[in-house]
């Protein structure tokens, strides 16, 4: 009985099979994120470094006095920084019940991607960034690199 | 269809603990003294409340266990029931049982527990009553064909509590001539609906009367609640034949007793009871009962139930303004606005006070803690067979939600502790000449940014030699440092881990049950204890914690650039020093403080800050960590402040070195150090 309903509640959306997400620039690959787990985007707040914390966090911010980490993927990813300081970003996220950033180059567009255009990373990647990728989506000839926010936060 | 109660939930349940609180509370007094009438007014209104909630939610065992409490209550409060230790300890055993109740909701969603056996018992405690009852009517009666209008009003007498304002009515209504009749009725056993025979009666007696009185009360009549016979006091234009007639003629009802009483007999009998005004007029019952009540109970203060998590964010928010008030300061200085900075002086001083107010909101009285403990006492003082007077000082002072949530257990310990180990047995007290029943106090005050907690009993005292050589027996100390142990140093042995159990303890005339465990929860609270004991005369706990655990003094120092904050109550003091002062000591930075060797640690590289340490001068934070002092190199001290610890959250749980961060008047946010955890 609910399932049916689900389909039907699915089905009149009828976009079951597309998601919404940022897409943002990280060094010279482009990555996204899906949009409803973004709480909001902000320009670079001042960041206050956390010694022994582990080193991809790049520290912490204040974000209208709540303390939020600001996860740099960068050094994560192994990745080099680009773009103009100006176009940096911070994407705060929530997921579950936690709160971070993550350091972006640039954010670029909030896009429709259908799921089927999806491939899934073992094809992909063989790399030890892949454990935290959802996917990888084709869209007009670009290449967009899926996070797994869930693994991502799993630090 | 079922409602969804649960959103109620957690309302119903802060109200019950708090009924329960206040039960077990006005349950004691009423023991000590029975005639406390406005006590079993409020125990009869808090249990009523409680089994209105319960059914409310829909906990069906729980409602039908305080119906029957509330049974025997308004028994007791009609006075058929006499209070004694007896009925206190079954009432007692009912709320036990409730807490417990409530505690399974909780935990477990559901209420479910079988109670017949405290049903039984009350029922028993009841029913008591009614054979104590039924003897009196049964004496009355064989006097009835000639009852002299005296020894008819001792029967009532015995079965109505007369107060003064029931007196007042009698008496205006025999000014008015008025008659007062005392009337028995009994329904035929065979009856199927008591009430409405009642109902009938009652209907039957106001054509021309007023019921002032009843027994049971109008409400349980109402509802069925009797046996087959009740009693009322009426007072009637009409006379007692036709009243007799009346009440005959109405089928199933029958007129055991029809007598008129005067204000004099029941005067005389009963000279000026000091009785506060019980519920009075049984037929408007409700409304004024409840009038009644609200004059006899405690004025209750209006409160609103918030939930902490929002509190914690109007204090952000209040930070926020803060913080940007700052910023609106920093601008009208530069600009040199003058009308701007003016207004800003009043904003900050309004910010000021919205800051200490919300700091306010999140503190509560330790009452709500302290509340608990009489009963425990007792229980713990009947149980060891000692005899104590429990006294509770300044059960107002207001603590921060989070210490009073921790603070319970550590107390409980030590009250356990003075009752069990300290006070003595009432024949061992009399032979050192001092009162069988002894003391105990638990006493808060405030004092400056600290609350102090006492708990002081005037039990044998703290046994040093005892403990030491228990301490040697266990291997903690050895015989020489035994000997040379001051009286303090052997006190302090009762908060090493290891020193004692409960069963090895109380076969040492000493204390020590789990004191290692409250010394800890204590120091984690940011608290200390100290103990003072005479030998023969008792000894005192006293606890020391901060106000609030989310606010801390904290000392703000800069290294390489970077800004930290120490939290005051692990510095010692600060102090200068030039690099010439630090010498080497196997490869250890030192410096020599007082003639003491102070060991050097260098802030910068323990939290890996970039750049170097290469100024002249810097300074010395003499930081405690567990009875060792530790130098820790900073750049310059920026100064004291008071700030607002926040959490680093999930994702950096567990650091070492560092206790939390927060949001300083910059915007910036900055990190506590942990100094437990630093090195």
């Amino acid at each position: 009985m609910e399932d049916t309903q689900n389909v039907r509640f699915k089905g009149a959306v009828g976009n079951d099979d597309e998601i919404q997400v940022v897409a943002f620039q990280l060094g010279r690959e482009e990555y996204a994120v899906e949009i409803l787990n973004v709480q909001e985007i902000n320009r670079l707040l001042d960041i206050t470094r956390v010694p022994r914390a582990e080193h991809h966090i790049e520290g912490v911010v204040n974000l209208r006095g709540n303390i939020i980490p600001v996860i740099n993927l960068h050094s994560k990813f192994n990745l080099q920084a680009s773009g103009n300081e100006d176009d940096k970003r911070i994407i705060v996220f929530q997921f579950d019940d936690v709160k971070a950033g993550i350091i972006v180059d640039e954010v670029s567009e909030v896009l429709r991607l259908h799921t089927s255009d999806i491939e899934d990373t073992e094809r992909v990647y063989g790399s030890i960034t892949a454990e935290h990728i959802r996917g990888v989506a084709k869209v007009e000839g670009r290449l967009l690199i899926l996070l797994d926010l869930h693994k991502l936060l799993d630090l | 269809m079922k409602m969804d109660m649960s959103q109620y939930l957690d309302v119903f349940l802060e109200e019950s603990k708090e009924h329960i609180g206040s039960l077990n509370q006005k349950l004691l007094d009423l023991e000590k003294n029975p005639n406390d009438i406005p006590a079993l007014n409020e125990i009869f209104r808090a249990a009523h409340t409680l089994k209105g909630m319960s059914s409310t939610m829909g906990f069906d065992d729980l409602a039908d266990l305080t119906h029957h409490m509330e049974n025997v209550l308004s028994d007791l409060k009609e006075g058929l029931l006499l209070v004694n230790s007896g009925v206190i300890d079954v009432i007692f055993k009912c709320f036990d049982r409730i807490q417990m109740m409530i505690d399974k909701i909780e935990t477990e969603g559901s209420g479910e527990v079988d109670n017949r056996d405290l049903i039984v018992l009350l029922e028993n405690v009841k029913s008591g009553n009614y054979e104590a009852a039924a003897m009196l009517e049964e004496r009355s009666a064989e006097v009835k064909p000639a009852v002299p209008a005296q020894e008819a009003g001792q029967s009532y007498q015995e079965a109505f509590e007369f107060n003064e304002y029931d007196l007042t009515v009698i008496k205006e209504a025999e000014s008015r001539n008025l008659n007062v009749y005392y009337i028995k009725i009994h329904i035929d056993e065979q009856c199927m609906m008591k009430a409405v025979r009642a109902f009938m009666a009652f209907k039957a007696v106001e054509e021309d009367g007023e019921v002032i009185k009843s027994i049971p009360s109008a409400q349980d009549l109402d509802e069925g609640r009797f046996e087959n016979e009740f009693e009322m006091l009426v007072i009637s234009g009409t006379d007692a034949d036709e009243l007799n007639s009346k009440l005959g003629s109405i089928t199933e009802v029958n007129v055991v007793e029809i007598n008129k009483i005067d204000a004099e007999s029941i005067g005389a009998a009963k000279p000026q009871t000091n009785a506060a005004p019980v519920a009075v007029d049984e037929v408007k019952s409700s409304q004024v009962e409840a009038d009644d009540t609200k004059k006899t109970t405690h004025k209750v203060k209006q409160t609103v139930r918030v939930d902490i998590e929002r509190l914690d964010n109007l204090m952000n928010l209040v930070g926020e303004l803060v913080m940007h008030k700052g910023r609106l300061e920093q601008i009208g200085a530069s600009r040199k606005i003058t009308e701007l900075n003016e207004t800003m002086e009043q904003i900050d001083r309004i910010t000021t006070d919205l800051q200490s107010v919300v700091m306010k909101v999140r503190m509560v009285p330790i009452e709500q803690v302290f509340n608990r403990f009489p009963r425990m006492v007792r229980d713990l003082a009947k149980e060891l067979d000692k005899e104590v007077d429990f006294l509770i000082e300044g059960k107002e002072t207001e603590l921060d939600r989070t210490v009073i949530d921790e603070i319970g257990d550590p107390l409980v310990h030590l009250l356990r502790n003075a009752l069990d180990h300290g006070m003595e047995s009432p024949d061992e007290r009399m032979k050192s000449g001092k009162p069988a029943k002894g003391t105990i106090v638990l006493r808060a005050r405030h004092e400056g940014n600290n609350v102090y907690i006492e708990v002081e009993d005037d039990g044998a005292g703290i046994n040093t030699q005892r403990i030491s050589e228990k301490a040697v027996e266990k291997g903690l100390i050895s015989e020489k440092e035994a000997e040379a142990m001051t009286r303090d140093e052997a006190i302090e042995l009762l908060f090493r881990s290891g020193f004692s159990t409960a069963k090895t303890v109380t076969d040492v005339s000493g204390r020590g049950v789990g004191l290692d465990v409250v010394k800890n929860k204590i120091e984690s609270l940011n608290g200390e204890i100290f103990v003072d004991s005479r030998h023969g005369q008792g000894t005192r706990f006293r606890i020391k914690l901060p106000l609030t655990l989310a606010i801390i003094q904290a000392l703000m120092v800069s290294v390489r650039g970077e800004i930290y904050a120490v939290p005051l109550s692990s510095v010692d003091e600060t102090t200068m020093i030039r690099s010439s002062d630090i010498k080497m000591v196997q490869n250890q930075e030192v410096i020599m403080l007082r003639g003491n060797v102070l060991p050097l640690y260098r802030l910068g590289q323990l939290l890996f800050v970039p750049g170097e340490d290469n100024d002249e001068e810097m300074y010395v934070v003499v930081v405690r960590k567990a009875e060792r002092q530790i130098g820790l190199v900073v750049q310059t001290l920026i100064g004291q402040q008071e700030i607002v610890i926040k959490s680093l959250g999930k994702l950096m749980a567990g650091i070492p070195g560092l206790a939390g961060a927060i949001v300083a008047g910059d915007g910036y946010v900055r990190l506590i150090l942990d100094i437990a955890t630093l090195f």
